[in-house]
């Protein structure tokens, strides 16, 4: 009986003991330095946007700014849950059969089967090249999986946090025009890996790993 | 002498409209003053800076929120009864400055001098629960409506127990007038009547923040349930009136708990209007804090916690003094 009694009593007590607890954070958090950023005045400083997950912009290579180090496998487009990336691929034309024309790879199941190509082809000129790399911004949802699955490191988030634009059309970004500009002026806001030093990335590799698309190696 | 009789009603006739109109004054600066301040407060809690923008500081926000206010259209919802729905408003805020006139701001500084000002203060402010139901049903708007319910069942519980800790008070000062229950009260905090009824000091001012219907006891207007409670539908000054009475109605029962537990206008070294305002703002703020600090509470809590505790405590605290007052 007596437990039943006091045992109310007792936990209003800690309840209330609680309420003073609660009253302690907030009067704590009251007297800290606040963090709010003014804006047009303050921007974030970098160190801020370690980690930030912008929209993705391609990687230039480590010798030359204007290429990105993409390879054009492709795997970021198929991987995209949003479907939101579109590449054109160009193929080097086959000096051999020069049957086929250069080939627009929007579809990859069209693709036919590179597995006789090594042989009769240059070692570097041979290479397929990316000649758009298309983002539809508006329906990314930054997962994060195409960087991810980018094997040769082509892909980053920007932070590129200033984003805003009148129109739809104004979030399908041109990724290689952006490199492109990227080294000389970087856009006003953007971080460093946005414009000026690229990242220390490892030196790039031939790139000989076997997907289970029963892939190539270059 | 008909002539002299006929100055003498003046003088208090006179004294009753300077007040109003210094009354008038001061619910307006301080609506505004305390917008900004609530708005400051909960930034800082938060670790933002509030209003900034306008002004340094944002000292003119309150100032640009007032305008749009006025500015606004006024709008009666479809369906919604004309005489109700306008006329709430109006309830809610006149009985304000009744709420102020008894109250002593300082040695001298009172509007009407009534040996009733307790019973006077305590039986308008109950009016604010009638024009919040006739908000509520006038609108014809479910939301509303349902704060309105709300309202009503929170006001009348937290009413028995308010009075209940005031009637303490009163038992031992033996009066109700405002002036002599400070009067009766110590410059030093140990001579106020806070340290003779804590516990009725404390179920003073929970009830206190459950009348003025400030979070976490703010389910007539929970934003997040009920879009904006009562106060839904209304446009414009219809919905400014409404948040000027609140904030007014918050600044009445700090008055009145300052005069009743923390000495009024009396306090350490120089007695004064200074302290009393200086004790109104700190319950003010204390109860901004609290506003920040603590979640709303669900329907069945907040009258839990009105029926099976309050109003117990109070009947003790109550029994207590009495038997106290008897004995001594
Ligand atoms: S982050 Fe996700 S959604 Fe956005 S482009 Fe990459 S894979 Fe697609
Ligand atoms: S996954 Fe990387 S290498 Fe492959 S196409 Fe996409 S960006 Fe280029």
């Amino acid at each position: 009986m007596r437990a039943s009694l006091f045992e109310p009593i007792v936990e209003a007590l800690q309840g209330l003991k609680s309420l003073v607890v609660g009253l302690r954070i907030t009067g704590r958090e009251f007297a800290k330095p606040q963090r709010t950023v003014h804006y047009p005045r303050q921007v974030v400083g970098d160190a801020a946007l370690q980690g930030y997950r912008g929209h993705i912009e391609l990687v230039p290579l480590e010798d030359d700014a204007q290429t990105p180090r993409c390879i054009a496998c492709m795997q970021c487009e198929r991987i995209c849950p949003s479907n939101c990336i579109r590449l054109k691929v160009e193929k080097p034309a086959k000096p051999a059969k020069a049957a086929q024309p250069a080939e627009d790879t929007v579809d990859t199941d069209t693709v036919t089967p590179k597995t006789k190509r090594t042989a009769d082809m240059p070692k570097d000129g041979g290479r397929k090249k990316v000649t758009a790399f298309h983002l539809d911004y508006t329906l990314c949802s930054l997962c994060g999986l195409c960087v991810q699955v980018c094997p040769v490191v082509s892909l980053r988030h920007s932070a590129n946090l200033y984003l805003a634009g009148p129109t739809r059309e104004a979030f399908h970004l041109d990724l290689l025009a952006r490199l492109h500009r990227q080294p000389e002026a970087p856009a006003p806001g953007e971080g460093p890996r946005g414009g000026g030093k690229p990242e220390k990335l490892a030196p790039r590799k031939p790139f000989v790993k076997k997907d289970a698309e029963g892939g190539e190696g270059v | 002498m008909i002539a002299l009789a006929d100055l003498q009603i003046p003088g208090a006739f006179v004294r009753l409209v300077v007040a109003l109109a210094a009354l008038a004054a001061f619910v307006g600066v301080n609506g505004m003053l305390l917008v900004y301040l609530e708005r400051k407060v909960a930034g800082h809690i938060q670790r933002r800076p509030g209003p900034f923008e306008v002004g340094p500081h944002g000292i003119l926000q309150a100032v640009a929120d007032a305008l749009k206010l006025v500015g606004k259209q006024l709008v009666t919802p479809k369906g919604a009864d004309w005489l109700l729905f306008w006329g709430a408003p109006v309830v809610s805020f006149m009985p304000v400055f009744l709420l102020f006139l008894p109250i002593e701001f300082g040695p001298g500084l009172y509007g009407l001098d009534t040996n009733l000002g307790l019973l006077l203060i305590l039986a308008f402010a109950g009016l604010n629960v009638l024009a919040l139901c006739m908000a509520g049903w006038g609108s014809n708007n479910k939301w509303a409506l349902l704060g309105a319910a709300r309202a009503v069942a929170q006001s009348v519980a937290y009413e028995i127990p308010l009075l209940l800790a005031v009637l303490a008070i009163a038992a031992m000062a033996g009066t109700l007038h405002l002036g002599e229950i400070v009067a009766r009260q110590g410059s030093w905090p140990w001579q106020w009547n806070v340290a003779l009824q804590p516990v009725a000091f404390f179920i003073y001012f929970v009830c206190s923040v459950a009348e003025t219907n400030r979070a976490p006891f703010d389910l007539p207007e929970a934003e997040s349930e009920l879009t904006a409670g009562f106060h839904t539908e209304y446009p414009g000054m219809g919905f400014g009136l409404f948040f000027l009475a609140e904030y007014a109605e918050m600044i009445v029962v700090s008055a009145v708990g300052a005069t009743l537990f923390l000495g009024g206008w009396k306090g350490p070294l120089v007695d004064g209007v200074w302290w009393f305002l200086f004790k109104i703002y700190a319950w003010l703020l204390v109860m901004m804090w609290i506003r920040w600090t603590y979640p709303r509470v669900r329907f069945d809590q907040i009258l839990n916690l009105c029926w099976k505790w309050l109003i117990p405590l109070a009947l003790v605290n109550l029994l207590a003094t009495f038997v106290a007052l008897a004995v001594v």
